[in-house]
């Protein structure tokens, strides 16, 4: 009954999606405030609706309803609560929905917190969005519908695939696809502003707070997928340039472009063309990574949940929306006011050359991720473009828009004094400076780019606090004159700096862990020891460990360093009997910033036939402040959202409240 | 330079000129440069034999593991990589990952030595238990071996 419900609920979505789409264009058309209103009510309506159809999916997960097929193919009685609802967004169908859910939300969310938008603007968002929702729901309930049926329902489910059962990877979806999703009401608001002939600085100021809000999900998204991969893979890697990854990759440099030219429209009326055309690349970006997640037309080892037939659909719905977003754009865009002027020497030209570094780097990560497919259809021959690549073409390309970065913030509006800021910025040119020739003095062995990697992150970092010194007048007035400037800066100010520095900081993790980590693999009989940087670890006991779903062998070791024991890492190796696959527990020790990180292997036997396992641990160093940088700068994205000045509702007005609030 | 507006100011766009030309001619240099060595080409075991990769070259080999070949000496494994009409010897150190089974798909990144046997320096895993790498899938329907019905099998129940 349920499952009918809710292919009911989703069937009604289509509907009232379509709905929405006519009726607001019609509202906007015919200038009527009736059907505008309609239109709107339609929005909720729909994503209340998909609500519906989602929370009956998810109640069938949770009973285990298995005649349901979705649930039969990946639940399992056995499965912890968390999992059954995890598993909700863990296959094709699934996750197809949680999407729709986001569409139709942020759909729902501009119909409802819009006020202060220009009337015409907000009907024809409202209308993209629908139109857009109207092909993702059309998509769900015909081609990939999760409330089909089986009959006979089976007695047990096939589970969930057991590297999915993980903390980490059940909430990545959900942030995932809220910042790919995100971007669609971006992309609804570029297809407005074409439809109107009108890019402004209000229009910028409408698009900045959602693209930072998707942004900051998209930021989340990815380094819980990095985070995953780091520790439940077991190879201790967080990154490896798979399609999979760079396909989540590649609408996140969009978006962060996107915000910087943004700003450019919103204080200078400069770029319109520009930040349109940013604006429908990103959920284009987002469009593609969904069908090249899904159909499998690349190889990549995170596949999951790919059906080739289906995504042929994907890239149909791609070619449909993307292809009426750049039409529109080629069409209306040469109409737009051309921006400002500015000098060549200003904080809008430090963002437009942030933008075209940011650009070119995504190119070159579409490029790459591209290729095989590319070289496949002209030579056919099957390739595959590795790391190598990437940090051949990326990694310089962005490496010189880090190095601009701090100089940016300092600039001035419309003409900047170069000499100035570079005089300002000396002190954190000199800690950058010390810190690369202490990381190449002591870390051993001794790589002189991870050193300059190094230098760059505490570039970025007192660069940074140099700029929020600067704004409080740090040194030059009195303490309590400098600690109330702090308080009165907008919230805006801080979100940036905390982005500015978690880059900076994620910087400094990746060089340093890519470039000084320590592997070691051994096979070690019980009271063995092996060595793994400054540590030693000797397995005291391995165990036979019955889990919810699982059976597992357990090790335990102890770590000691100079003699003295600092923790007792348990890694485990487990088996799924439902899927029958085997996954490794990897055992994590918090040094610090650091991480002692044990995998264990197969059992062998030694060459006296007593048992052994192969034990493989990694010494990563300062490996948190990867996953540390990006939750710094989605806090600060965060932030800057609870600014006043962008917060949704309040847009016009907020320039006195914000001074009273300094003042008080 | 099309996507951008038009100004009727000529020094902007020169210096949006200046700014991006270089930049793009950076990335265009590098990309063609990087192309050069990180591709990796794919050989299936009997393209692998007719087309005769040169000795060293970095390339990814994937096929099915043939059953009963998984042989382990100490931390060396040795297994057979087989599309059905050829099949080529694999000698890897390491650990395999989890979902290494006998009978089921596998790519290798490695490099043929003189004699033709293959090292493999990176043993990748899949995750999904029903997802076969599409140049496996490709290479073993290009030997007519493909066992699957038409298509890679879906995750999908009712299909199953």
């Amino acid at each position: 009954m349920i499952a009918e419900l809710g292919a009911f609920a989703l069937l009604l979505a289509l509907c009232l999606s379509a709905a929405q789409a006519g009726l607001s264009a019609a509202g906007r058309g015919l200038n009527s405030p009736l059907l505008r209103g309609a239109g709107e009510g339609a929005a909720a309506a729909a994503f209340g609706a998909v609500a519906i159809a989602f929370a009956a999916l998810t109640v069938a997960f949770v009973t285990s309803d298995f005649s349901v097929a979705n649930v039969a193919a990946n639940s399992h009685t056995d499965k912890p609560l968390l999992y059954k609802v995890a598993g909700v967004w863990g296959s094709h169908e699934g996750s197809l929905l949680l999407w729709c859910l986001c569409l139709t939300g942020f759909g729902a969310a501009v119909a409802l917190l819009g006020r202060g938008l220009p009337a015409g603007l907000k009907s024809l968002t409202v209308a993209s969005q629908g139109a857009l929702g109207v092909l993702f729901l059309a998509f769900a309930v015909f081609a990939s519908n999760p409330f089909l049926r089986l009959d006979p329902a089976p007695l047990q489910g096939r589970s969930l695939n057991p590297l999915l059962q993980d903390p980490a990877l059940a909430f990545h979806p959900p942030f995932l696809y809220g910042g790919y999703v995100g971007f669609s009401i971006v992309f609804s608001f570029a297809i407005a502003a074409l439809i109107e002939g009108r890019v402004d600085a209000a229009w910028a100021r409408w698009v900045r707070p959602w693209t930072l809000a998707a942004w900051s999900l998209l930021t989340v998204g990815i380094a819980l997928g990095a985070f995953w991969a780091y520790y439940e893979l077991g190879w201790g890697g967080w990154w490896f340039w798979d399609p999979v990854e760079n396909a989540s990759f590649m609408p996140w440099l969009v978006g962060a472009a996107l915000l910087h030219s943004a700003i450019v429209t919103e204080k200078r009326g400069a770029l319109p063309g520009w930040t349109v055309f940013l604006a429908l690349a990103a959920f284009t970006f987002s469009m593609l990574g969904a069908f090249l997640v899904r159909s499998g037309v690349l190889t990549s080892v995170h596949a999951f949940a790919v059906d080739p037939a289906r995504g042929v659909l994907l890239l149909g719905i791609l070619g449909v929306a993307a292809g009426a977003g750049f039409a529109l754009f080629a069409w209306r865009a040469p109409s737009f006011a051309p921006g400002g002027v500015f000098a060549p020497v200003s904080r809008e030209s430090t963002l437009v050359l942030n933008n075209v570094f940011l650009s070119a780097a995504t190119a070159t990560v579409l490029l790459g991720t591209l290729y095989p497919l590319i070289v496949e259809a002209v030579r056919g021959d099957a390739v595959s473009v590795g790391a190598p690549y990437f940090n051949l073409t990326f990694v310089p390309l962005i490496a010189a828009a880090l190095v601009i970065l701090p100089a940016g913030p300092l600039l001035a509006w419309k003409r900047g004094d170069l000499k100035g800021v570079l005089q300002r910025l000396w002190a954190a040119a000199g800690l950058a400076l010390l810190a690369s020739v202490a990381a190449y003095a002591l870390y051993d062995p001794k790589k002189a780019f991870a050193a300059l990697g190094v230098g760059l992150g505490v570039w970025l970092i007192a660069g940074a606090l140099v700029e929020v010194a600067e704004r409080a007048k740090l040194g030059r007035v009195s303490g309590a004159e400098a600690w109330r400037r702090l308080k009165g800066l907008p919230r805006g100010a801080w979100g940036m700096t905390l982005a500015h520095v978690g880059l900076g900081v994620f910087v400094l993790g990746a060089c340093t862990e890519t470039a000084w980590k320590v592997e070691a693999a051994e096979t070690l009989a019980l009271g063995q020891t092996m060595r793994a940087g400054a540590y030693e670890l000797k397995l005291e006991q391995a165990s036979s460990v019955d889990g919810p779903n699982y059976l597992a062998e357990r090790g335990v070791l102890v770590a000691t360093k100079g003699g003295r024991e600092v923790c007792r890492p348990e890694p485990e190796r487990r088996f799924y009997p439902a899927g029958r696959q085997t996954t490794s527990e990897v055992a994590l020790c918090f040094r610090g910033l650091s991480d002692l990180y044990v995998v264990l292997g197969e059992r062998r036997a030694t060459e006296a036939g007593e048992p052994a396992w192969l034990v493989r641990a990694y010494w990563n160093p300062w490996a948190r402040l990867i996953f540390l940088g990006p939750l710094l700068m989605a806090i600060g994205g965060a932030i800057s959202l609870s600014d006043r000045r962008l917060r949704l509702a309040a847009v016009r007005k907020a320039a006195p409240a914000a001074k009273v609030e300094a003042a008080a | 330079m099309a996507l951008l507006p038009k100004s009727p100011k000529a020094r902007r766009r020169l210096y949006v000129v200046a700014a991006i030309a270089p930049v793009l001619a950076v990335a265009v240099g590098l990309s063609l440069y990087a192309m050069r060595d990180a591709v990796v080409f794919f050989y299936g075991p009997s393209q692998a034999q007719t087309q005769h990769v040169p000795p060293g070259r970095v390339v990814r080999l994937g096929g099915l593991v043939e059953q009963g070949s998984v042989v382990r000496h100490g931390d060396v494994v040795t297994f057979a990589v087989t599309d059905k009409v050829a099949t080529t010897k694999v000698t890897y150190r390491g650990d395999l990952p989890d979902l290494f089974r006998e009978g089921q798909g596998v790519v290798a990144q490695g490099a043929f030595d003189a004699s033709g046997a293959f090292t493999a320096t990176q043993v990748l895993a899949k995750h999904d238990e029903t997802y076969m790498p599409r140049e496996v899938a490709d290479a073993l329907k290009a030997n007519g071996e493909w066992r699957g019905a038409g298509a890679p099998k879906t995750a999908y129940a009712g299909v199953r």
